[in-house]
């Protein structure tokens, strides 16, 4: 149930965001979702990709400082209160959320939003018991 | 004025009976009372019997950091414990710190010695002195001290930092000398201006600086913008502290006290000495020191050496600025640090190794900025940033509790530090000096 998500280190200078998606680019990675968070002198890249085997191998040889972090990606009804109410159950059951960022794209009509728990394999069991609809990394690929 | 007229004119044969008889006593006495001693003169055939005037000193073994470090704490002294008035402590390199110990005589050595100094440098007993060097384990200020209390100096032991209250004192008591870092001195410029002070009507008129190296170049600012005398002295705390050395007015380089200090400068690769005006490593024994006396300690410094008397009347050696180093010791704030120790501290956090670099800045009129630059592998990565903050604070927080002086850490991408023909470059010392 759980996606992997590949996180980099980049620094803050010209250009570097500009390199790293270039590498996934020539080796025909695809990004499927993808945010930054940034401080005064680095950034994290954090990435959902088609191959993260791959993507993972690329950086590795290029000098990329990468890891795999388990995410969770769920599917949240596109209409006000969607999130919240996907939020509302986390908040329940007192699952943390160090972050999270939408997709680009769709499976359905619903929206995607994916999820970092300090502890991904609780939260993602919580939300499907409750009905949430939980996206593996079969329907990424297949986006 | 010449503090000690006899002893700082006296003709140089003389000087030289009076090293030779020094040096004799020196030999027995360390080899009685020092194990080690006892063991390095043993392993080189040497007896104290042997050392007959000041030239033999070349027969005698070197001294280096390691040693001082490997019999931490009182191995290397001469005296019990119980005889030792002060011990001093510098920061270690990787393990053990520097530790320094003085007789009650040692301490009267070093009164005598400073006093010289601050006189070289132009001040008069009855003048009042303003101390900006950091008392307590760092030798600085209570060295300072006691030269000015034997010369019967007005004292304000004001200590390092405080910036305002500093220039507030200097106004209210209106000192004709200070004694602090020369850096320090440029970096109080900024807020005796903030403070509407202009600094050439400061009542500073002669400066004792030193604790770090700075240049010719430094030494024009600073006299341009106190509108002051700029002298350098020099020291160390294995030999004493500040007071081995001082700058006279006439800025020709520095009169070594070389009748209870004897150098002498010699290759680093061969240990032979160099011939007299080259560039040569600094060795310093100390002839009359009691709690630990010092033979032919190796300074590491580089410097170069005149025995021609100078126009001031002081007839003992002088020794140009500091040239260099035979190590990888660097001066920050007065404070020495080894690539090492910032190795040590990393080694330490999640037991990685990553590749560093530190870069130390001197921006006008600024105190020296420290950076260390830290390559962020997998095994220090986290996609989360309060992680990676946490990181940078750590990393922070343990090497200046190592050094002793504030730092800032930047993470950076792996490979993206300097390295020439495979090794790391460590350092990277962008102050002019």
């Amino acid at each position: 149930m759980k996606l992997t998500q590949i996180s980099v280190f980049l620094e803050n200078r010209k250009g570097r965001l500009y390199e790293v998606c270039s590498m996934l680019g020539k080796a025909g990675i695809n990004i499927r979702a993808l945010t930054i968070a940034e401080t005064e002198s680095f950034g994290v890249l954090r990435l959902i990709v088609d191959k993260p085997d791959e993507a993972i191998k690329l950086f590795h040889a290029n000098n990329v400082t990468a890891n795999r972090t388990d995410v969770v990606a769920v599917e949240i009804d596109d209409k006000p209160s969607g999130l919240a109410d996907v939020l509302k159950i986390l908040s329940e059951h007192n699952v943390n959320v160090e972050y999270m960022y939408g997709f680009m794209e769709k499976c359905s009509d619903k929206a995607l939003m994916v999820f970092r728990f300090d502890e991904p394999e609780r939260g993602a069991k919580i939300l499907t018991a409750a009905g949430v609809n939980v996206v593996t990394r079969k329907n990424i690929q297949g986006l | 004025m010449i503090w000690n007229e006899k002893i700082e004119t006296m003709p140089l044969r003389e000087l030289k009976n009076l090293q030779s008889e020094r040096l004799v006593k020196l030999a027995h006495y360390v080899y009685e009372r020092c194990p080690v001693y006892r063991q390095k003169f043993d392993h080189l055939g040497i007896r104290p019997g042997d050392i007959k005037c000041i030239d033999d000193v070349v027969k005698l073994p070197f001294t280096t950091k390691m040693d001082m470090r490997d019999h931490y704490p009182f191995g290397l002294f001469s005296v019990p414990r119980t005889e030792l008035a002060e011990i001093h402590v510098s920061s270690g390199t990787t393990g053990n710190p520097t530790l320094v110990g003085y007789t009650k005589d040692d301490i009267k050595l070093w009164g005598e010695v400073m006093a010289r100094a601050l006189c070289c440098a132009g001040a008069m007993p009855d003048d009042t002195i303003q101390i900006a060097y950091g008392y307590g384990l760092f030798t600085g200020g209570l060295g300072a001290h006691y030269g000015a209390l034997e010369m019967g100096m007005t004292i304000i032991p004001t200590s390092s930092g405080q910036t305002k209250r500093q220039l507030k004192i200097m106004q209210d008591f209106q000192p004709r000398i200070l004694a602090c870092t020369p850096s320090y001195c440029l970096y109080m410029a900024d807020d005796a201006r903030e403070m509407g002070i202009d600094p050439r009507t400061a009542s500073w008129k002669v400066g004792v600086f030193g604790a770090e190296p700075w240049s010719e170049s430094m030494r024009g600012e600073i006299e341009q913008t106190w509108n002051m005398l700029a002298t350098d002295i020099y020291g160390l705390s294995e030999i004493i502290g500040p007071g081995v050395s001082q700058e006279c007015h006439h800025k020709v380089g520095l009169h070594l006290f070389s009748d209870v200090f004897y150098p002498e400068i010699i290759d680093p690769d061969t240990g032979k000495p160099v011939p007299e005006g080259q560039d040569g490593e600094l060795v310093i024994t100390t002839l009359t020191k009691q709690g630990i006396p010092l033979i032919r300690y190796r300074t590491r410094d580089i410097v170069s050496m005149t025995n021609q008397p100078c126009k001031c009347g002081r007839t003992s050696p002088r020794t140009s600025k500091i040239k260099g180093r035979t190590d990888d010791m660097i001066i920050v704030r007065g404070i020495n640090v080894f690539p090492s120790q910032i190795e040590h501290v990393l080694l330490g956090i999640e037991g990685t190794h990553p590749h560093y670099q530190l870069v130390i800045d001197r921006q006008a009129h600024k105190l020296d900025e420290v950076e260390i630059m830290v390559e962020v592998d997998e095994k220090l990565f986290s996609d989360e940033i309060k992680k990676m903050h946490a990181l940078e604070h750590k990393i922070k927080k343990e090497i200046e509790g190592v050094l002793s002086i504030g730092v800032t850490v930047k993470l950076v991408e792996p490979k993206t530090l300097a390295r020439s023909e495979g090794k790391a470059k460590r350092v990277i010392d962008k102050r002019a000096l």
